[in-house]
């Protein structure tokens, strides 16, 4: 039914994991002394960094972020600026959420923020860059029954996966290893990585799989 | 047989209680033993080995001293003797360690960490095991074996002051004694001066050859402040001061030509991090030991102190006075002490030593003769024979001392390797009565399960075929089976076994008891499977029960799985708190998705009747909350979605009221900064605010006479805190006296009997007389603010606010999540039951004993009555999940719910325990040969069948609720 998007889909969930490796590969071979562990932040900015540029080019490319009625300037410029001020929230709302969940308040402020600015990278960007900065959609998406496209589909499941990562990252801490990736937020942000990972292999392949029963309520 | 789903679940849990108490039976082991009852005696011990033919000795050598001073020191932590706050805060201590004739060693306690365990293994030199401490509050004579009894059979005069838990353990062993008891935990001076002020005459005189002084003051200042407080210093300077003043003393009384003294300063136990101790944490197993007696030779510099086990004193203060070293010690000498001594005599200490050791092994092992330290003493014992036979025959070479010394290595290398084979032998189980408890408790949570549809149906009947179970063959088949399984299991265990012990019409009745179950079981699986069949048969589209789960259902599912998993790692039953934490945030979470899903999809479809298809600038222009202050029920929104975040918020700051825990126990938290002296204004305006709210918050619903005794209670919580000197009234600021705040206390338990009486009477007269529902949850909100007020009685201070914000989430949700989103009793249930365990955590309590508060257990008591102490203690340590608990009983039996709501709680509930607690015994087994088995999985096995046993309770409290309720329908 979907065959063509899906395909799409699949490639471009392709490139998406490919970069999440490069930015693992490229700044170990240039950066002297780079490892996931010890220069953890650093990793953690690469791959939020590869993520949003190929998140960006690719929807942009793909064109599936929904048409705009308007093309004059200041429209797109303030979307650009809306854009960007719901990144910034979204960041503060992860570190929000991640105090609350037992993050240190001051002291590790850096590493619980990195790790929002990693989180947003993987979910909120996926869905300004799909559904455009539009919280009504975006509630719409993440409510039951809410999916209108294969689109939307993969982006419930790459954003649900990702923070069930992250979720699930966070159980290993108290465990009394002492191995370096017990250290804040390193699980968190390796299970979140994994989980959008994950995400970006399931999303495709659940849908390939259904698509015999895939429906779509239209707007 | 039709039982209503309340009256099965108290029934399946109350005979958990008892499969869960043959377990702990079974699974407690009965501390080794030598087969003898009797005691050691000089004439049983052995000959010196020689195998020449000249008239041996079976004597001792002579006694390396005279008198002993024993000073010990409760929570003395091994860091402040050779620590480096050490020079400052014991400097003549400290000196003697570095410049003095002394020993010095770090003594490793054994868990429980516990003062009454710790003195049995000092002075039998054998390892209590760990049901001592239940034990620990009442300590029964001590009949076993021990240092103290052969002291006093061998004519030595003792005398003791300090803690009376020695008394207890020993009456009539001394000569003369003063025992101070260390109930009220918030004294710390006057148990000292109790101990100090007959240390002067004592020591004037001459008439005793053994003094022991136990000093609880610095194990008080531990759970009061903690080991960094500034009360610290002083006390370890007064400590020092007294070893100071019996060391003088004691140089006095020397004389020429008689045998040295021997002063030794100890601690039963150190204090973890924040001051208290049971677990078995580095801090709290290292005490120091120092031994001080002009015998040794003096020290050139401060050495970095050996390690031995704290049991090691016991043989060696036997040896070093004398004495035959008791039965079941399984220490070894600490071979130093002896060392000025003549090599012969040195050879025989070890050699009794080893031959005692040896005597114990071979009773608690059958295949002795195999272990590596009896065969190794078998050789040192040969050589030792070959060696005096040389030393006889007059041979004084070189070759004679090197082979002594040969001989010395090989006993030390013999005794330790039986030493850690006895240590080993603590942990043996009786598996029989472990199994028989597991299959019990296994059997009632498959019924409990295979009983869910019934159980949680509208009717809420559950149908257990009892009498056809009962008057099948297959029944009566079992039971003979199981019996005759029993009577050979009983024939040819050659351990004891508790079961076996029972008596035959018990016996009989578990057996009857397990088979009907397991007929009843099988009855019950056939009937859902042919009722499965025939369904799926009948209606294929609907498939596995047609129960369809949201995204909740899930998370409570998955989240009560996963706990359950978790309890199989040692960090994470220390950890438990975190992973309740975590839970609950992803629950309050989850509501929140809940609540903004249904008004937002509410407002879409209202939205959609109209048929208004919104543009889409508009749509993005209308940010959802900007349009929730315009709609009609838009505070209620407003509040329904606040109040999953404000309860996230309140989590994350009690979170940070007390740390527990282990690994990040020692962080600072507001608990402490509340309770330093510095912030007792600050206190004593938290806790003014708190009691302010808890009032607000319970007296709601509550007649106006309970309203009244409410009031007076919280003033007199109030009063007694500042009574105890926690808090200050505001008119009163100078210092003054501190009592024991009995006077009041006493007056809010007046107080708490009155609105307990006014609401057990309401609900009385709601079933007898009038069936008046309102007056009926009137009588259940007294009853519940009736224990609130007892719980803001009991718990401390600072936690006050942990209470207040208890009772502000439970009305919160309530009023704007359960009632509104139209959770059912299953899931209101299980909401109620994770709240409950996140609570017992954020009231400081953890999976050790070190937490458990047992002043609680005096708080208006003059004396130490038993059975009020345990309760009350089990009561304020259990608040947090009962205070939940005694909620949903009420929320349940609110008006508009369906009468069946309150059966399925109780079914819930029980289930929920259940769950854990079998997965709990099973993992139990099979870990118990587990490094921690004694530090972190006992503890929260005691955790765990104590909360199974109150969960109980409620369930039947339960039941009498639903009860009342059917009877006044009828």
């Amino acid at each position: 039914m979907w065959d063509q998007e899906i395909r799409q889909m699949a490639s471009s969930h392709a490139i998406m994991a490919s970069g999440v490796f490069m930015a693992t590969v490229v700044p170990a071979v240039l950066v002297p002394g780079f490892s996931v562990y010890g220069t953890h932040l650093l990793w953690l900015y690469s791959v939020a960094g590869s993520v949003a540029v190929v998140n960006i080019t690719l929807f942009w490319l793909l064109g599936v972020s929904p048409p705009t009625k308007k093309h004059t300037l200041t429209y797109k410029v303030s979307k650009l600026v809306r854009s960007c001020l719901y990144l910034f929230l979204s960041c503060l709302f992860f570190h929000t959420v991640v105090v609350l969940y037992g993050a240190p308040l001051l002291e590790t402020a850096l590493e619980t923020f990195s790790l929002a600015v990693l989180l947003t990278s993987l979910t909120t960007l996926r869905c300004v860059c799909v559904l455009g900065p539009n919280v009504q959609a975006w509630i719409r998406v993440f409510s039951r029954h809410g999916a209108m496209s294969v689109w939307d589909t993969s982006l419930q499941m790459v954003v649900g996966c990702s923070v069930v990562g992250a979720w699930l990252g966070a159980f290993p801490i108290p465990l009394d290893w002492d191995r370096p990736w017990q250290v804040w937020p390193v699980s968190c942000s390796l299970g979140a990585v994994i989980g959008y990972l994950t995400g970006l292999v399931v999303a495709p392949t659940w849908i390939h799989w259904h698509r015999k029963h895939l429906t779509y309520k239209s707007k | 047989m039709k039982v209503r789903s309340s009256i099965f679940a108290s029934l399946c849990l109350i005979l958990e209680v008892l499969g869960i108490a043959l377990f702990l039976r079974g699974f407690f082991p009965v501390p080794i033993k030598s087969s003898f009852s009797s005691k050691s005696k000089l004439s049983d011990l052995p000959a010196e080995p020689f195998t020449g033919s000249s008239p041996n000795s079976s004597k001792l050598p002579d006694p390396l001293f005279k008198r002993v001073v024993i000073m010990l020191i409760d929570a003395l932590r091994e860091d402040f003797v050779f620590g480096s706050n050490g020079r400052n805060d014991m400097p003549y201590t400290r000196h003697l360690v570095e410049r003095g004739s002394t020993h010095s060693f770090v003594a490793k306690a054994r868990a429980p960490t516990v003062t009454m365990p710790r003195i049995k293994a000092l002075t039998t030199g054998s390892i209590p095991g760990f049901i001592d401490v239940v034990m620990n509050l009442n300590s029964p004579a001590l009949l076993e074996d021990n240092l103290i009894w052969q002291a006093k059979a061998a004519g030595k005069r003792m005398v003791f002051y300090g803690d009376d838990t020695w008394i207890k353990l020993f009456p009539k062993h001394f000569m003369e004694y003063d025992g101070t008891t260390s109930f009220f935990v918030s004294d710390y001076t006057e148990v000292d001066n109790n101990v100090t002020r007959h240390l002067d005459s004592t020591l004037r005189r001459d008439d005793w050859d053994i003094l022991i002084l136990h000093f609880l003051g610095l194990d008080h200042i531990g759970h009061i402040s903690g080991p960094h407080s500034s009360l610290i210093q002083p006390k370890l300077l007064e400590m020092d001061d007294i070893l100071k003043k019996i060391h003088g003393s004691l140089i006095l009384k020397e004389a020429e030509g008689t045998l040295p003294y021997l002063l030794v300063l100890c601690g039963d136990h150190g204090m973890s991090e924040t001051g208290s101790h049971g677990g078995s944490s580095e801090h709290e197993v290292n005490t120091p030991l120092v031994l001080i007696s002009p015998a040794f030779k003096r020290k050139a510099g401060m050495e970095k102190p050996s390690t031995v086990e704290q049991v090691d004193l016991a043989p060696t203060l036997a040896l070093g006075l004398g004495l035959p070293i008791s039965q079941n010690s399984v220490g070894r000498l600490i071979q130093p002490v002896a060392e000025e001594a003549s090599l012969r005599d040195q050879l025989r200490f070890l050699h009794v030593n080893g031959h005692q050791l040896g005597c114990l092994l071979k009773d608690s092992t059958p295949a002795y003769e195999k272990e590596v330290g009896y065969e190794q003493f078998r050789v040192a014992e040969k050589s030792h024979g070959n060696w005096l036979k040389l030393m006889v025959e007059g041979n004084t070479s070189e070759v004679l001392t090197n082979m002594g010394k040969k001989v010395l290595k090989q006993y030390l290398e013999a005794l330790r390797a039986m030493s850690a084979a006895l240590s080993k032998q603590l942990g043996r189980y009786d598996m029989y009565s472990m199994v028989v408890g597991m299959v019990l408790v296994f059997q009632l949570l498959l019924l409990l399960l295979l009983a869910m549809p019934e159980a949680l149906s509208s009717a809420s009947l559950v149908d257990l075929p009892v009498s056809s179970a009962l008057l099948s063959l297959p029944f009566y088949l079992l039971c003979l089976l199981l019996s005759s399984v029993h009577v050979l299991v009983c024939t040819s265990a050659e351990s004891s076994c508790y079961f076996c012990s029972l008596s035959w019409g018990l016996v009989f009745g578990v057996v009857a008891l397990s088979s009907a179950l397991l007929c009843i079981l099988v009855a019950m699986g056939a009937r859902r499977l042919s009722l499965g069949s025939m369904s799926s048969g009948k209606s294929p589209a609907r498939g596995g029960g047609g129960w369809s789960l949201s995204e909740l259902d899930i998370l409570l599912l998955v989240g009560t799985a996963g706990h359950t998993l978790s309890l199989a790692a040692s960090s994470f039953v220390e950890e438990e708190h975190q992973v309740w934490y975590f839970l609950l945030n992803t629950l309050c979470l989850a509501v929140f998705q809940d609540v903004c899903r249904k008004y937002f999809r509410e407002r879409r479809a209202n939205a959609g009747q109209v048929g208004s298809l919104e543009d889409e600038d508009q749509d993005e222009m209308a940010s959802p909350l900007a349009d929730l202050g315009v709609t009609d029920m838009g505070s209620e929104r407003w509040l329904a979605l606040v109040t999953p975040l404000f309860t996230l918020v309140c989590c994350r700051l009690l979170r940070s009221f007390n740390q527990t825990g282990v690994q990040w126990a020692h962080l600072p938290d507001l608990g402490h900064w509340l309770n330093s002296s510095e912030h007792k204004v600050v206190l004593s305006v938290v806790t003014t605010m708190s009691l302010i709210l808890i009032y607000f918050l319970v007296q709601r619903r509550c007649s106006w006479v309970s309203k009244i005794a409410l009031a007076l209670g919280l003033l007199g919580v109030f009063s007694y805190r500042a009574a105890v000197g926690n808090v200050m009234f505001p008119w009163q600021h100078g210092s003054r006296n501190l009592s024991k705040g009995t006077v009041e206390a006493r007056f809010v338990y007046v107080f708490v009997l009155g609105i307990l009486f006014t609401g057990s009477k309401d609900l009385l007269r709601s079933q007898v007389i009038t069936t008046d529902a309102r007056l009926k949850s009137r009588g259940l909100w007294e009853i519940y603010s009736g224990v609130v007020l007892l719980v803001s009685l009991l718990f401390r201070a600072h936690n006050l606010p942990v209470l207040c914000c208890c009772l502000l989430v439970q009305t919160l949700m309530a009023q704007f999540i359960w009632k509104k989103l139209h959770y059912d009793a299953a899931q209101t249930t299980i909401m109620h039951y994770w709240f409950g365990q996140a609570f017992f955590y954020f009231q400081g309590n953890s999976n050790s004993i070190a937490t458990v508060d047992i002043s609680v257990g005096f708080v208006g008591l003059e004396t130490y009555v038993e059975s009020l102490a345990v309760f009350l203690t089990a009561l304020s340590t259990y608040a947090g999940p009962l205070l939940w608990a005694a909620h949903l009983v009420c929320y349940l039996s609110s008006e508009n719910r369906s009468s069946v709501a309150v059966g399925h709680g109780c079914y819930c509930l029980a289930l929920l325990r259940s769950v854990p607690m079998a997965a709990y015994v099973v993992l139990v087994t099979a870990l118990r040969y587990h490094l921690f088995i004694w530090s972190v999985f006992s503890p929260k096995l005691m955790y765990e069948s104590m909360h199974t046993l109150l969960t109980a309770a409620i369930c039947l409290f339960f039941t009498t609720m639903e009860q009342s309720r059917s009877s006044s329908r009828l």
